[in-house]
């Protein structure tokens, strides 16, 4: 079976000579959740908006479910479900109007419409807003309808674009809680763009992390952390311990390098700390010097996006708070 | 019905459908826009009353000959703030929302066409009416009527047409905003809404007689007049809805170009 999203060597320019994209190329395999990752401006959205038919790239193939997108929009378009990040539904409209008018658009019955409606009412839980004006809902259900809207027509490809920016965490929280669960469906595979390196991390099984319009590393969260230097291995002692039985039995595991003692306490680095760990403490223990405590720190998606990236994500982003690490 | 006709046809019902609902939750705005159209007739209609006494215009009651000049000028300064409403659609995501969605982009621009097309008949509607209690007379009848409220609607499709596609391009309020500013006085005063040719200078003249809105005039005139002369209506007529056609087509391309360029 063909990938659910296939694009290659994207590229598109914008008028000002702005290259919002430069050579993209990403795969979302059938039922999978990729999340692309990126500072504003990275390419995310261009990308999205390639994907989803709404504009034609400058250079580059992409295809979705096996339809080509330039060449066969239509198709693609009756396969895809789009959350975008203006919500776009009409305000004046009750949520269940906007639902009623979106199934009707992909060709539903009445029948059919009103049922998949009622179903998604109930379960984004906006069953009691369900005939008030959209510009009465709050941002959370703005956002949870938006995504009942993108699912109406049972689409095998989601776009998510950036869904939780300028939620409160609650509202957040709600959100990812309903992504996971839509994650989890086999049928469904979902592109995710987010700047929230806590939300790339949560959600998304495997990662593109995108730069000046390329992807610029790829791979599970944990890959990606993983091909940084290693994990930090702290270790405590209730005394400061003699320096050479210390040093002995560590330099003899592989894996474990960067060894610092200072007074009562080590730093190491270690490829995967969490199996390094239990390695640490029984060489320690052998080399009777046993140790009071030991713990690991995991690289963040920060230090991922620094090592390929170059900079510091945060930087950019001065208002992730409660999002970035 | 072939399956792409048939696609079109419901989605062009189901766009129109959304236009038509969101009017008839708020049928105050289509009341509202009436109070300018008001204000010419008897503004106008009293402070120039005198003027169909001048040797040559050809009417004995002035309130006879504005009423046509307020129902066209009204389609016109109507339809020619629709781009407006687009913009909206473009900025809220909702016009996005739609383009990935099957539904045909024809879909999209005839629901335009035929909200625009509603409101403005029923706009005009109301002016004639409105212009009957003042005492004014219709002597063309019926059929007469029947052109003027067509020919409202034609030039309003072509002024919304224009407003939309301006929207699309160029995606700046103040843009549309100012080229209705510059054009409404112009496109009224060059053409014979308020006005009778035989006493224009004759350079309005010659302007006039290639402005849309005199077409649309001319036509109306012809066939409301007492001695009703259908060949003028015909003729003016038929290059209204070339221009139509022409106006709308632009339409439709522009929403193309705009997933262009966006």
């Amino acid at each position: 079976m063909a990938h659910a999203i296939e694009a290659d060597g994207l590229v598109k320019t914008y008028p000002g000579d702005v290259r919002a994209l430069d050579g993209l190329s990403i795969t979302v395999g059938q039922g999978e959740i990729l999340g692309v990752l990126g500072p504003n401006g990275a390419g995310k959205s261009t990308t999205v908006k390639i994907l989803t038919t709404l504009i034609r790239p400058d250079a580059g193939t992409a295809a979705v479910a096996g339809h080509d997108v330039l060449r066969r929009p239509d198709r693609v378009r009756r396969i895809i479900g789009v959350v975008s990040q203006k919500s776009g539904a009409d305000p004046e409209a009750s949520g269940r109007d906007n639902l009623i008018l979106q199934g009707r658009l992909y060709g539903l019955s009445g029948t059919r419409t009103r049922r998949r409606t009622a179903e998604l009412l109930a379960r984004f839980d906006l069953d009691d807003a369900a005939s008030r004006p959209v510009k009465t809902y709050s941002g959370g259900m703005r956002r949870r309808l938006d995504v009942a809207l993108g699912l109406v027509h049972r689409p095998q490809v989601l776009f998510l674009d950036e869904p939780t920016t300028g939620l409160a965490p609650e509202a957040r929280a709600a959100l990812w809680a309903e992504i996971a669960r839509l994650a989890g469906d086999e049928a469904l595979a979902i592109l995710l763009t987010t700047h929230y390196l806590e939300e790339a991390d949560r959600l998304a099984r495997r990662l593109a992390i995108v730069d000046r319009g390329r992807v610029v590393a790829e791979g599970t969260p944990d890959a990606l952390k993983g091909e940084l230097r290693g994990d930090a291995v702290h270790v405590e002692w209730r005394e400061p311990p003699p320096e050479p039985p210390v040093r002995d039995a560590l330099g003899r595991l592989p894996g474990v390098r960067e060894i610092v003692l200072d007074g009562p306490r080590l730093s190491a680095r270690a490829d995967d700390g969490a199996s390094a760990v239990p390695a640490v403490l029984a060489a320690l223990d052998q080399a009777g010097v046993p140790a009071a405590a030991a713990t690991v720190a995991r690289p963040s998606l920060d230090d991922v996006y620094l090592r390929y990236a170059g900079r510091r994500f945060t930087r950019h982003e001065p208002s992730t708070a409660g999002g970035a690490r | 019905m072939t399956a792409p006709m048939t696609a079109l046809v419901t989605g062009t019902w189901w766009m129109t459908h959304r236009r038509l609902s969101a009017l008839l939750r708020n049928p105050v705005v289509l009341v509202l826009t009436l109070a300018q159209p008001m204000v010419w007739l008897f503004l106008f209609g009293e402070l120039f009353e005198k003027v169909v006494e001048l040797p040559g215009f050809g009417v004995r009651s002035y309130l006879d000959y504005i009423v046509p000049g307020v129902v066209i000028m009204n389609a016109v300064s109507l339809n020619s703030f629709a781009g407006m409403a687009t913009m909206d659609e473009i900025e809220r995501g909702t016009l996005d929302r739609f383009l990935v969605t099957p539904v045909r982009r024809g879909a999209i621009a005839n629901a335009g066409v035929i909200e625009q097309a509603l409101s403005t008949a029923f706009q005009s509607l109301v002016i004639i009416v409105l212009g009957w209690a003042a005492g004014a007379h219709y002597p063309g009848g019926a059929p007469g009527l029947a052109v003027l409220v067509a020919a409202s609607v034609l030039i309003g499709i072509v002024l919304a047409a224009l407003s939309n596609t301006l929207a699309l391009l160029v995606r700046d309020r103040n843009t549309i905003i100012g080229l209705n500013v510059m054009l409404l006085l112009p496109l009224t005063f060059l053409s014979s809404a308020f006005m009778a040719k035989d006493l224009m200078p004759s350079w309005i003249r010659h302007v006039a007689a290639v402005n849309p809105v005199s077409w649309a005039l001319d036509a109306s005139r012809a066939v409301l007049s007492g001695d009703p002369d259908w060949s003028p209506a015909a003729l003016h007529g038929s290059w209204l809805l070339v221009l139509t056609a022409a106006t709308v087509t632009l339409a439709t391309y522009s929403l193309r170009s705009y997933q262009k360029t966006q």
